[in-house]
């Protein structure tokens, strides 16, 4: 079923072609990448920033209820995001710069997302620092963002590092919202308003029609991402494995 | 100074996701709500999903969790029990049987749900001949549920202190009914907990679905039928069919609901079940 020994098309072929033959896939890889870090860089301050006010500054009833609405946000199905970022987010776009369709709205729907992701394993790793640690900064007149910034963090940075590799994971293997709302265009991302096409995406897209070698070219790509993925998930057990604070 | 910018700045992040919620919340519930009706509920789609409602859609969507949740209930309590009750324990951490089996697992709940979808359609549509119908999209979905549906029982059953273990075997209790009265009801918030996240993984599907369960939006006949899951609905609605948008945030109000409530059933469903039994004898 995997495509044979044709792999090397996929490296060096320009482009993606199937009808030609020609199975270049790096253009969607690097699409891929691209959403998939555009997203992290923006998900990964707010989920911190979201876990150290649940954590620290809060009061409980906000902090609980701000949690279960983190929670909801988890629960939205993806082709919700993708519909409320084609009405919604693309027009938004398409006002500023055409065509709206584009990496950046990827970015942003990815970003929503992800988000309960990092919040949520970065809320669980702050709240596994021992008080006695925070205590002890106190105590030796740290002041409350001292405390939070050079000792919660650094002592919680296993379990947050953790958790952005596996929201990566996840930006990585989300399909719907993102061919929903990025264009489509199989080309390498030059800008953030260019439409480009996600590895998941195309899968998605071509499978409906797809024959004999084509079909085993998505098949092929579907492996490779399954391969990235697992490699983040695996780099994320890693580090939430070594959570330990001395 | 620097302490009040800080908290400042911290306040100002919770508060922007708050709104974003709420704006994207917002727009499903307003755009939804005024689209919405019984006949929404119940007729057949008319004019590509433009006009008519989503009936057969929701039977289709109800058929297709029904299968998922039929297969992977069963076989995912008997792995979780044979992992945390009968696996034989090694010594060397990762060198049993059942580590390995975990380890696949783990593996196994990152894979993109698109890659689930590639699977179902080769094995279930192509392999086994079951095409395009409701029967394979929910054996899809079961595989895709499955690795995290387990992990969770399992860890929930793993929790249950040995002490019970050992009183039910002093008792003079078989493994069989220490398991059945014992372990799984006190470990049902974990299953509770499973069963919801499959639950929300499963209906919110949509990748995983066109390729299976595929397009068609008549009401299904039998399981061999194709039917079009709700969440395909919406995709469909707002990809392919212009003018489609209202309908889309009607039917996604309803998949949002839907969930919820599945959830709450979910819920109320494990809790009734499992404490009639730890209480009443």
């Amino acid at each position: 079923m995997i495509g044979q020994g044709g792999w090397k098309a996929f490296f060096l072929d320009r482009s993606w072609y199937p009808l030609e033959g020609k199975f270049g896939i790096m253009p969607m890889v690097w699409a891929s990448a691209a959403m998939m870090l555009g997203a992290v860089l923006l998900a990964v301050p707010l989920g911190i920033a979201s876990a150290i006010f649940i954590r620290f500054y809060a009061p409980k009833a906000i902090a609980q209820s701000y949690r279960l609405m983190l929670n909801l946000l988890a629960g939205i199905p993806s082709v919700v995001y993708g519909l409320w970022g084609l009405t919604v987010l693309v027009p938004l776009i398409a006002r500023w710069q055409q065509p709206g369709a584009s990496l950046l709205a990827a970015i942003l729907v990815l970003t929503l997302m992800i988000l309960p992701t990092v919040a949520l394993t970065s809320f669980s790793a702050l709240a596994a620092v021992p008080k006695d640690i925070l205590a002890g900064a106190a105590a030796l007149g740290i002041t409350r963002k001292g405390q939070i910034i050079s000792v919660a963090l650094p002592a919680a940075r296993n379990g947050i590092l953790g958790g952005t590799l596996l929201a990566m994971a996840r930006a990585l293997g989300e399909t719907m919202a993102v061919l929903m709302v990025s264009g489509n265009v199989v080309q390498y991302p030059t800008g953030l308003f260019e439409p480009v096409r996600s590895l998941t995406a195309n899968i998605a897209l071509e499978m409906a029609y797809a024959t004999d070698q084509h079909r085993a070219g998505l098949f092929a790509s579907g492996l490779l991402l399954t391969l990235l993925v697992l490699v983040l998930a695996w780099l994320a057990a890693r580090y939430q494995e070594r959570n330990t604070y001395g | 100074m620097a302490d009040r910018l800080f908290s400042l700045l911290i306040w100002a992040t919770a508060g922007l996701v708050v709104v974003t919620l709420f704006w994207v919340l917002g727009d499903v519930v307003i755009k939804g709500l005024s689209h919405l009706s019984w006949s929404f509920l119940l007729d057949a789609p008319r004019d590509a999903g433009r006009g008519g409602g989503i009936g057969p859609i929701l039977v289709s969507t109800l058929l297709i969790l029904l299968v998922a949740l039929g297969v992977s209930i069963p076989l995912g309590l008997g792995v979780a029990v044979w992992l945390s009750e009968f696996s034989p324990r090694s010594s060397h951490k990762g060198r049993s049987f059942g580590a390995a089996i975990r380890l696949t697992l783990d593996a196994l709940a990152g894979v993109p749900s698109i890659v689930y979808g590639l699977f179902g359609n080769a094995f279930f549509s192509i392999f086994l001949g079951l095409g395009f119908s409701i029967l394979s999209g929910g054996l899809t979905l079961a595989c895709m549920v499955l690795p995290i549906f387990i992990r969770t029982c399992e860890a929930g059953l793993s929790a249950v202190n040995d002490d019970w273990r050992r009183g039910a075997a002093a008792l003079g209790m078989t493994r069989t009914s220490a398991i059945w009265y014992i372990l799984l009801p006190s470990a049902s918030p974990a299953i509770a907990a499973g069963l919801a996240l499959g639950i929300g993984r499963a209906t919110a599907e949509t990748a995983a679905l066109i390729f299976t369960s595929g397009y068609v939006d008549r009401m299904p006949g039998s399981l061999m039928d194709s039917g079009r899951a709700l969440a395909v609905h919406i995709y469909d609605l707002s990809m392919n069919v212009t003018g489609g948008d209202p309908a889309a945030y009607a039917s996604a109000f309803i998949l949002i609901t839907l969930i919820i409530i599945l959830n709450a059933l979910a819920q109320t469903f494990t809790d009734h079940w499992f404490r009639k039994r730890i209480y009443a004898s």
